[in-house]
């Protein structure tokens, strides 16, 4: 008969050469099956007297214990050699593009309107929307334009008949606003407008967001500290120059425009700003009583201001865009570029 | 307004550069468009005589001439002008001399003779951009003096962008009061001597209009010779100021309009028939302009008439009749007011502008009418000699300045600066008006040539900028905090946009006027909303759909080699209502192309009906819309459907229709949609609904059914049925196949079904799918598969 430690070496010896795991689980069978060798000798404990039982089960115990661990220790081994194995095959060119679909992206005067949304709106103010098609008489009269009157002529305005245009700007909204509402009032207007004309630097559309706030504490020089404010925020430059220069509307009195030191060229004179340093970017003032008084709206213990900027116009100093007439031509190749 | 700065400054000399001159008047709102040199920097060049001119020995087309430049002996030139004359004076670039563009003029032989300097053109001077032969200049040019002083080149032209406000500055007389007020600097005088009258004016005036007219003069002048030349000075002040000298009489009455902001009108004197009436014109009236543009009055438009019916536009422009002309010899001047009214939107009803219509319908002074006169007769005596008639002067109503109480404390409040009362005053009387203190603030009556101080209002605007804008600082505004309300059941146009961006969609603008024969054909109800003045016939009817700007972008961009196109727009579609018009805000989209942008290990395939209709259901997500099938014009009749929301029609998708395709040359037919924007807008702040403990039993349920039966018709049903513990019920598989009989589809539905109370049993749950069944078996005759 075979004795222990032999068995136990051959064991040790013939299931770490195996590397496959049906054979190994043979391998098994042969040491630790019903009829494996072990087996065998733990059946046969019985044959032997009392008194050498306990030594020679301990000793049968600590062979099998030992061929047990050595089993598992080859199928731990196998197993991980599999895993490798199968990694090594599974793995891939992690530098391939995702598949599906990607986003597409907003225009940039939607974005541009986004953005100035956002800065007024955390200021509270409101956001409103009103007709493209709109009355003569909110269009002008109502804003303190009669009829004949030079400004008229400034708009060159669309008609649909003699009494409807398509608005010329968003200040139409100014009066449709305070209409509806007792002040004080604190809201922006965005939307599109048109003008005929269409040339190197006009489109027959584009867009102005309006910006009106009537209350008691208004004045001038919070209008200068608001737009100044804003127009810092929305070009993030602290140290963006800003000036204010009389100038004329028919719905506001003092009237200003307001120029910003130019962002292409820090007011060292370029094309962009005729080699001014200054860029006009919008008209304001403070909204003419001739608009408040028929309104119902006492002008004497509220006081207004009204501004109104070209959408495009920041869009294209925002992101250098050269011609203005990109935004409506919708090449991809150009909108894609604002995702 | 046009005019050079040193005319300006003849009048008002402030002790500021050009750079600061031009900076103080675009700070107080006069804005200096533009700024120009009158000539270009050189150095060397003085005024020349021709002494004598003889031919060049080697050249035939060269002179060599013998040039006086009033220094040592006369200098030898080589010159190849075909305009030389012997006497001539004209500019002399000497050695040293540097011309514009670089040129240096050197001692040099020219064909074998020696030149010492080259004689000048106006080009070369750089005073146009082409001129041919010498710059000849006139008999009292002093010889040797710099040909920059003498045609004082020095010199710069301001453009001023006025605003429709201030009239006053359309003169070079307005603007330099401007600059005195701005700078605390003295304005010059204008001394005008009123004319000896040498005999009465014979012509009698009528206004039969004094409220469009309150003040008409005019006087006859006889001239002694208009073919006069208009002096230097003047011709070059004009010329500066954009006009091109024509005759003395014509000159003159342009000169003071630029000068003082008065517009004139000269009638030949013989041409003119009888009486002068200022009338409204009768209806239909004909007059032939000065400028040949034959014109149909009618009976809004104020003009001077005599015995032959109307000859002039007044205000505007002159008749052709009695228009001054080189034969003419007496002119009959007139110098008016028309009030704005009167003049407003006359010029661009009859597509005209001019001068006179711009002025007047902005406001011209109304004290000024007889100084323009007088300054025009004395200028026109000056020129041409003559004697002057006596003044003929109707005067009616003039317009008035009414007294405005000016309150500090207003002033204040409305600009949020502090400004002493006493500085207040005194920016104010730097405008020429009268102020008088009175309890409470000021009086203040504008003077008669600013049309723009009415109100306070405009008094405070007038303190500010004088005052300096720039000199009121930026202060944060101060008013209560409060939160605005956001509602949360609502989404915003840039979250409706932010889905389609997510969606592989990119975002485009059109215009909102489109051609009609885009609407035509892709429009439901083509629109019927155009305009009276489109900027082209390509932008000429308002769009009753997004689909027309959604197509030419597609057109656009695959011309432009981008083959695959998924865009969408948010904007408004107009149509006609009872009352004016609807403009109805709208969001539409269209795909073509593949599916997917090309990428590996995918097998391009393209876009389709379904493809879209799921870009629409996630729109629609929360809102129970239903598609069915319906016609439309423009999209193929078996792959579209119209969209309701509780059985009202919000919208449209489906392919656009093969004869369509065809049309547009299309490879493949693109896929659309259009939808009203209000219902996305529309969403609802969730609630709770509690979710069971218990799994969830899925159930497959397939039947055979007619092919044309929809099936949304099948799940409507099944849902509407509300069988208790269904949760889900959902399609997942549709087939056609041979091993179904001819006409009939199966149909596979998941559904799921839960209790929040306990674990249902078998029994439960195939009672429950046996409602669904039945309701499939009897209402749509469908077979279990």
């Amino acid at each position: 008969m075979q004795d222990l430690q032999s068995i136990l070496d051959e064991a040790l010896t013939s299931l770490s050469s195996i590397d496959n795991a049906a054979l190994l689980e043979d391998a098994k069978a042969r040491y630790l099956g019903k009829a494996g060798l072990l087996t065998e000798r733990l059946k046969a404990l019985g044959k032997l007297p009392a008194d050498q039982r306990p030594a020679a089960g301990a000793e049968i115990n600590r062979v099998k214990v030992a061929v047990e661990a050595a089993l598992q220790n080859q199928r731990d081994a196998l197993a991980q050699r599999q895993l490798t194995q199968q990694l090594a095959s599974q793995s891939l060119d992690v530098s391939l593009p995702g598949r599906g679909l990607s986003p597409g992206g907003l225009h940039p005067v939607t974005r541009t309107l986004e953005r100035i949304q956002q800065l007024f709106h955390s200021l509270g103010f409101d956001v409103a929307d009103g007709p493209e098609i709109e009355t003569d008489a909110y269009n002008f009269t109502a804003l303190n334009i009669p009829e004949n009157h030079p400004a008229r002529a400034m708009h060159d305005t669309f008609y649909l008949d003699p009494r409807h245009v398509l608005r010329t700007h968003t200040s139409p909204m100014q009066v449709r606003y305070l209409e509806s509402r007792k002040p004080p009032v604190k809201v922006i207007v965005p939307g599109r407008v048109y003008r005929c004309d269409s040339d190197m630097t006009h489109t027959p559309m584009f867009h102005q967001v309006e910006g009106l706030w009537v209350d008691e504490t208004v004045t001038f020089s919070g209008l200068k500290g608001i737009l100044t404010d804003f127009m810092r925020r929305f070009f993030e430059q602290e140290d963006l120059k800003a000036r204010f220069r009389p100038s004329f509307f028919p719905f506001t009195e003092p009237s200003a425009e307001m120029d910003i030191g130019c962002v292409i060229c820090q007011g060292e004179g370029c094309r962009v700003c005729s080699h001014t340093g200054w860029l006009e970017v919008l008209g304001a003032g403070m909204v003419h009583p001739n608009v408040l008084n028929p309104l119902g709206i006492d002008s004497e213990r509220y006081i207004g201001f009204a501004f109104g900027l070209g959408v495009e116009r920041l869009a294209m100093l925002r992101y250098g865009v050269n011609d203005l007439r990109l935004f409506f031509d919708n090449d991809l190749r150009f909108t894609r570029q604002f995702r | 307004m046009k005019f050079s700065e040193s005319w300006l400054r003849s009048r008002v000399n402030p002790p500021l550069s050009s750079d600061a001159l031009a900076h103080a008047l675009t700070m107080a709102g006069l804005e200096v468009e533009a700024r120009e040199a009158v000539a270009p920097p050189f150095t060397g060049v003085v005024v020349g005589q021709v002494l004598s001119a003889e031919k060049h020995p080697q050249a035939d087309r060269l002179k060599l001439l013998s040039v006086d430049v009033g220094q040592g002996a006369p200098l030898a030139i080589v010159c190849g002008a075909g305009n030389v004359v012997v006497g001539m004076k004209a500019p002399c670039a000497v050695v040293g001399a540097q011309l514009p563009g670089g040129l240096e003029i050197k001692a040099a032989k020219v064909r074998g003779v020696e030149s010492f300097g080259m004689m000048c053109s106006e080009k070369e001077l750089g005073l146009t951009a082409d001129s041919e032969g010498l710059l000849v200049l006139t008999s009292n040019a002093i010889v040797g003096s710099n040909i920059r002083d003498h045609l004082n080149l020095d010199d710069q032209l301001f453009t001023l962008k006025l605003t429709p406000n201030r009239a006053d500055c359309l003169s070079v007389t307005g603007v330099a009061r401007e600059v005195a007020a701005i700078t605390a600097s003295p304005l010059q005088p204008l001394v005008i001597v009123p004319a000896t009258v040498s005999f009465n004016t014979a012509r009698a005036v009528t206004v039969d209009s004094p409220l469009d007219c309150p003040r008409y003069l005019g006087r006859s002048l006889k001239l002694s010779n208009t073919k006069a030349p208009t002096p230097d000075w003047m011709a070059q002040r004009l010329t500066r100021s954009g006009m091109r000298p024509r005759n003395a009489v014509v000159d003159v009455t342009n000169y003071v309009l630029l000068e003082l902001g008065q517009p004139l009108h000269a009638f030949d004197e013989e041409r003119l028939q009888g009486a002068i009436c200022v009338r409204h014109a009768l209806a239909k009236e004909p007059l032939l302009l000065l400028n040949e543009q034959s014109v149909i009055l009618d009976e809004h438009t104020l003009v001077i008439a005599d015995h032959s019916g109307a000859i002039a536009l007044a205000g505007v422009m002159g008749g052709h009749s009695t228009a001054v002309n080189d034969e003419t010899q007496n002119v009959f001047l007139e110098s008016a007011f028309f009030t704005p009214a009167a003049i407003a939107g006359r010029a661009r009803a009859y597509t005209l502008s001019s001068d006179s219509a711009h002025r007047f319908e902005r406001g011209v002074d109304f004290n000024g009418t007889e100084q323009a006169l007088e300054r025009a007769t004395s200028l026109l005596l000056d020129i041409c000699g003559g004697t002057a008639g006596s003044i003929v002067e109707v005067r009616g109503t003039l317009p008035t300045r009414d007294a405005v109480l000016v309150r500090p404390d207003r002033v204040r409040r409305v600009l949020g600066i502090e400004l002493t009362d006493a500085r207040m005053a005194e920016l104010l009387t730097c405008l020429e008006l009268t102020i008088k203190a009175v309890p409470h603030g000021f009086e203040v009556i504008a003077p008669s040539h600013r049309f723009d101080l009415a109100i306070e209002a405009d008094f405070i605007e007038e303190i500010a900028r004088l005052y300096g804008y720039d000199n009121i600082p930026a202060t944060p505004p101060i008013a209560p905090l409060s939160l605005l309300p956001v509602g949360e059941s609502r989404r915003s146009e840039f979250d409706i946009a932010r889905v389609m961006v997510n969606r592989d969609y990119q975002e485009v603008i059109t215009y909102s006027f489109v051609d009609e024969a885009g609407e035509k054909v892709l429009s439901a109800q083509p629109s019927d909303v155009v305009l009276l003045n489109p900027i082209s016939s390509e932008l000429s009817v308002m769009r009753s759909t997004l689909a027309v700007g959604l197509i030419n972008t597609l057109l656009f961009n695959l011309s432009r080699k981008q083959e695959r196109v998924r865009i969408f727009e948010l904007g408004r579609c107009f149509y006609r209502e009872e009352q004016g018009y609807g403009q109805r805000k709208m969001l539409g989209g269209l795909i073509s192309g593949t599916r997917h942008a090309e990428q590996w290990g995918q097998t391009p395939v393209c876009a389709d009906y379904f493809d879209m209709k799921a870009d629409v259901e996630a729109l629609l997500l929360g809102v129970s819309a239903q598609f069915s099938a319906a016609p439309h014009p423009a999209l193929h009749p078996g792959r579209s459907a119209e969209i309701t929301l509780a059985g009202k029609k919000v919208g449209w998708l489906g392919e656009l229709h093969p004869a369509l395709v065809a049309h547009y040359g299309f490879v493949q037919a693109p896929q659309l949609f259009e939808m009203h924007l209000d219902p996305l807008l529309q969403s609802s702040v969730p609630h709770y609904q509690e979710t069971s403990r218990f799994q969830p039993i899925r159930r497959d349920l397939a039947v055979v059914v007619d092919e044309s039966l929809p099936v949304a018709t099948l799940l409507t049903a099944l849902k509407e049925a509300q069988v208790g513990g269904v949760s889900e019920l959902t399609l997942f598989d549709l087939y056609r196949g041979s091993n179904l009989p001819q006409g009939k589809k199966s149909v596979a539905f998941r559904v799921v079904i839960e209790d929040t109370e306990k674990t249902l049993n078998d029994s439960e749950i195939e009672s429950t799918i046996n409602v669904l069944l039945t309701i499939l078996k009897t209402r749509f005759n469908a077979e279990l598969r």
